[in-house]
């Protein structure tokens, strides 16, 4: 029996017991990717063209709509967990290290939320 | 802060493309970062509705974007099959120093022949609309 508190653990070097689901997350949302990325490229080189109608009317279709917000969602979420490990590696000291990874957080959180917001609003009929 | 030792790295290891392969994946993927910001930005302008997509349109539609949009033609090509190479080992298979060099060319040539078929879709599609 370990006598140490769970926040001595996670403050120390032990297991927190979370690194491998960050690992499998990242595992996950990479095969997803293979799939949502290449649609994502045909769609976008074989569309007529790229003005506002023929992109709305693209938005607008079920299918287009439910796979961009995939799309958005996985791509944020393997984006967040890359750039983790990234400034993990690279910024010392962890006063700095803290700050990069909130902001990091943050700023995901956003394009997530704005990415998810911009594809229902076309496909619910918002955009004029 | 206290400097504390490092365990030597990049400086003590001989520069081999089995490194460059890997350390691509990285820059690539952050590269990619950059670009889901470009993507929602484009996103949001198509919501915003014809005048907005037309305003944002002139940014997007700057001569120097085309070396941005080629560029993340060569991260995405890149990065997707070096990622490929990093789920097959991930099953525990081609670590082998003699599979790894193996399959260090084989991703150099494999996303270079993406690139290509890539890059000649989206010339067809350049050459579509103008």
């Amino acid at each position: 029996m370990s006598l140490r508190t769970p926040m001595r653990r996670v403050l120390g070097v032990g297991s927190a017991k979370g690194g491998v689901h960050h690992w499998w997350v990242q595992r996950l949302t990479a095969v997803a990717l293979v799939p949502l990325s290449v649609w994502f490229a045909v769609s976008l080189l074989t569309l007529p063209s790229l003005d506002h109608a023929t992109v709305a009317a693209w938005m607008g279709q079920s299918s287009t709509a439910l796979l961009l917000i995939l799309l958005v969602l996985v791509a944020t979420w393997h984006s967040r967990l890359g750039l983790e490990v990234v400034v993990e590696d690279y910024v010392p000291g962890p006063g700095a290290r803290t700050v990069t990874l909130v902001v990091v957080n943050f700023a995901h959180a956003l394009l997530a939320a704005a990415g998810v917001f911009a594809v229902l609003k076309v496909a619910l009929g918002g955009a004029a | 802060m206290r400097t504390r030792p490092l365990s030597p790295h990049l400086s003590v290891y001989k520069l081999k493309y089995t490194m460059l392969t890997s350390g691509l994946n990285r820059i690539t993927g952050m590269g990619l970062s950059v670009g889901l910001v470009l993507l929602v930005y484009w996103l949001m302008a198509v919501a915003g509705g014809a005048r907005a997509q037309a305003h944002a349109a002139r940014l997007l539609s700057l001569p120097v974007m085309k070396l941005v949009y080629a560029g993340f033609i060569v991260a995405a090509c890149y990065h997707l099959v070096a990622g490929i190479r990093h789920l097959v080992w991930d099953t525990g298979r081609g670590l082998e120093r003699a599979q790894s060099q193996r399959s260090a060319w084989l991703v150099v040539i494999a996303s270079l022949l993406l690139m290509l078929l890539v890059g000649y879709g989206a010339w067809l599609a350049m050459a579509r609309t103008p």
